[in-house]
């Protein structure tokens, strides 16, 4: 949509805990992850219609500078909800022991994640390419007036991107939360992490930003293991040897 | 866009009368509001480098946080190593920051728009993880403490000391002057112009044979270093330097009281400093839920104020 949204790390960290609000109230996983992904599409789509519609043409800063104003309203409300302290949750009954496969152990929530990773990698990818409604958002970021006079409703598509923008962010918080620490200030953290791979990868490329995950979580997950001082360095690194060899990212198109 | 009348005439009248008002806050204001003061002018230095890069050179950071923390530690690192100069420990920092603007900035730079400010926010960030990390040195999160106040040969004859909050106040104005001139003048030179050029058409000005490339890394490093310049300043001041310095929310920060004030103009980042300055430490000690009513004003700002306080009075 070529719009810098600061606040998706807050997305992520709001399904987080809107999972951990959900497990808490009725120990049962499979509603979080339903429930999260459908309370961020919502408040993704009303941010969208309130706010985000009066920026489009003011450029990227005053984008960045108002959705930084909502990362420190959202984080703020988190606390305030749920204090400073670190939050977790069980992973789902079921998916708590480990699997045996080709000589390794694995925990089962693990390839349950990766499951899931897969499944929305490829469902996005077939989207983006394949259905309407990633054609007429091509076209959109491509053309905006175009678009337009074409008869396609950009406003609306607009409002349904950024909705289901909001709503992964929310079911990746939700794939996190038992995984991984639920806290205030994870915002941050996933948000430079997804910049990153989102840079790496190439701005407006699904599966370039898909590459760059890999390329990111095996640096990163590589890097803890074996210099766990040194993994944001080897991270660090990755991104400036990608950028000086191809500065618009490994799949991403020069402009 | 010619700033116009207001430039012409009543600049140099307000910028006189502002700092006259500064000069005059140790005669007359409460201990607590001098230290707020002292801040919001160690943030105004750290805004007016932002705004050479946002307003003139056209390349919004949104990693400048980076500069900021990598003066405070190296002035910190110097300081605890018992150097007590003043000069020796504002251009150690200047010189850290700027050497650390370099290499971020001659990779950054390769990119433009979007891209660069993710690219310098991704490496802040970096940064930060680094002070984290790197506990050999920067000692983690507890941050290096005890860091002394900086003596100046010929203060102690008269009684004068920097550890007092009106004097050290008075030396952060000192600096921020000097700087806003030396920034000004910059700004007209003809580097300041062609900058505004390269801003306005890069393949033009590449074109007429400018190597656009390293006016904008030269830009980007004197932009570190003045940064760095009001990390020092920082650290002598609050006698720590933490992580917390390089966090991207800092960088946000002094992205919005530049725009806030109104980019392009070096008082506008000065006026936006205080504002934010001022409604953080002002909030944060009445309110408990400050960074919400932060957050909203923010908002509010970018809403409804785009083009800054200093839009106000300037015509286009």
């Amino acid at each position: 949509m070529d719009v810098l949204n600061l606040a998706h790390g807050s997305f992520y960290m709001i399904g987080a805990y809107a999972a951990y609000t959900v497990v808490m109230a009725t120990h049962n996983f499979w509603l979080a992850l339903l429930v999260a992904p459908a309370l961020l599409a919502v408040l993704g789509a009303a941010l969208e219609l309130v706010f985000f519609r009066r920026l489009y043409r003011h450029g990227h800063l005053a984008q960045v500078l108002m959705t930084f104003g909502f990362t420190l309203v959202f984080i703020d409300l988190i606390r305030s909800r749920f204090g400073p302290t670190t939050r977790a949750i069980a992973p789902p009954p079921g998916l708590g022991g480990a699997v045996h496969l080709l000589g390794a152990t694995f925990s089962s929530y693990s390839l349950f994640v990766l499951g899931v990773a897969i499944a929305i990698g490829v469902l996005l990818v077939a989207g983006w390419r394949l259905s309407r409604l990633g054609v007429v958002l091509r076209a959109g970021v491509a053309d905006k007036e175009m678009a337009g006079l074409l008869g396609i409703d950009l406003p609306r598509v607009f409002t349904l991107t950024f909705a289901t923008g909001a709503a992964l962010a929310g079911l990746g918080g939700v794939i996190a939360a038992p995984e991984f620490a639920i806290y205030p200030g994870m915002d941050a953290n996933v948000l430079i992490l997804a910049l990153v791979v989102v840079v790496i990868g190439g701005l407006g490329s699904i599966e370039g930003a898909l590459a760059g995950a890999a390329v990111i979580g095996l640096g990163y997950v590589i890097g803890t293991t074996l210099f766990p001082q040194l993994a944001i360095g080897l991270i660090f690194a990755l991104m400036a040897a990608v950028l000086v060899v191809r500065p618009s990212g490994l799949l991403g198109r020069r402009s | 866009m010619i700033p116009g009348q207001f430039r012409a005439a009543s600049r140099p009248v307000f910028l006189a009368f502002l700092s006259l008002a500064l000069a005059s806050i140790p005669l007359w204001a409460p201990r607590f509001w001098i230290y707020i003061a002292t801040q919001a002018l160690i943030f105004a230095i750290f805004a007016m480098s932002l705004d050479l890069l946002v307003g003139y050179a056209g390349l919004p950071s949104f990693g400048h946080a980076a500069f900021y923390g990598v003066g405070a530690y190296a002035c910190a690192l110097l300081a605890l190593g018992h150097v007590d100069g003043l000069v020796p420990l504002l251009l150690v920092g200047a010189l850290a920051s700027g050497l650390a603007a370099l290499p971020i900035g001659a990779l950054s730079l390769r990119t433009s728009g979007i891209y660069f400010l993710m690219l310098t926010l991704a490496f802040a960030q970096m940064l930060w993880g680094l002070a984290v990390n790197w506990t050999s040195l920067t000692r983690g999160t507890d941050g290096l403490i005890g860091i002394p106040r900086p003596t100046l040969p010929g203060l102690d004859m008269f009684n004068i000391s920097l550890y007092e909050r009106g004097p050290f106040f008075t030396l952060c104005l000192v600096v921020a002057i000097t700087l806003f001139v030396l920034l000004e003048a910059l700004a007209r030179s003809p580097f300041g112009k062609t900058l505004e050029g390269i801003r306005e058409n890069d393949r033009r000005m590449r074109a007429l044979g400018f190597p656009t490339f390293r006016y904008r890394l030269a830009a980007f490093v004197i932009a570190g270093a003045v940064a760095g310049i009001s990390g020092s300043l920082a650290a002598m001041s609050n006698g720590f330097a933490t992580p917390d310095l390089l966090y991207w929310t800092v960088s946000g920060l002094a992205l919005i009281a530049v725009v806030v004030g109104g980019s392009r103009s070096l008082v506008g980042p000065v006026l936006g400093a205080f504002v934010v300055l001022i409604a953080q430490l002002g909030l944060s000690t009445y309110i408990d839920r400050w960074e919400l009513v932060l957050g909203a004003l923010f908002i509010a700002f970018v809403l409804f104020l785009p083009r800054g306080l200093v839009g106000l009075v300037r015509r286009t």
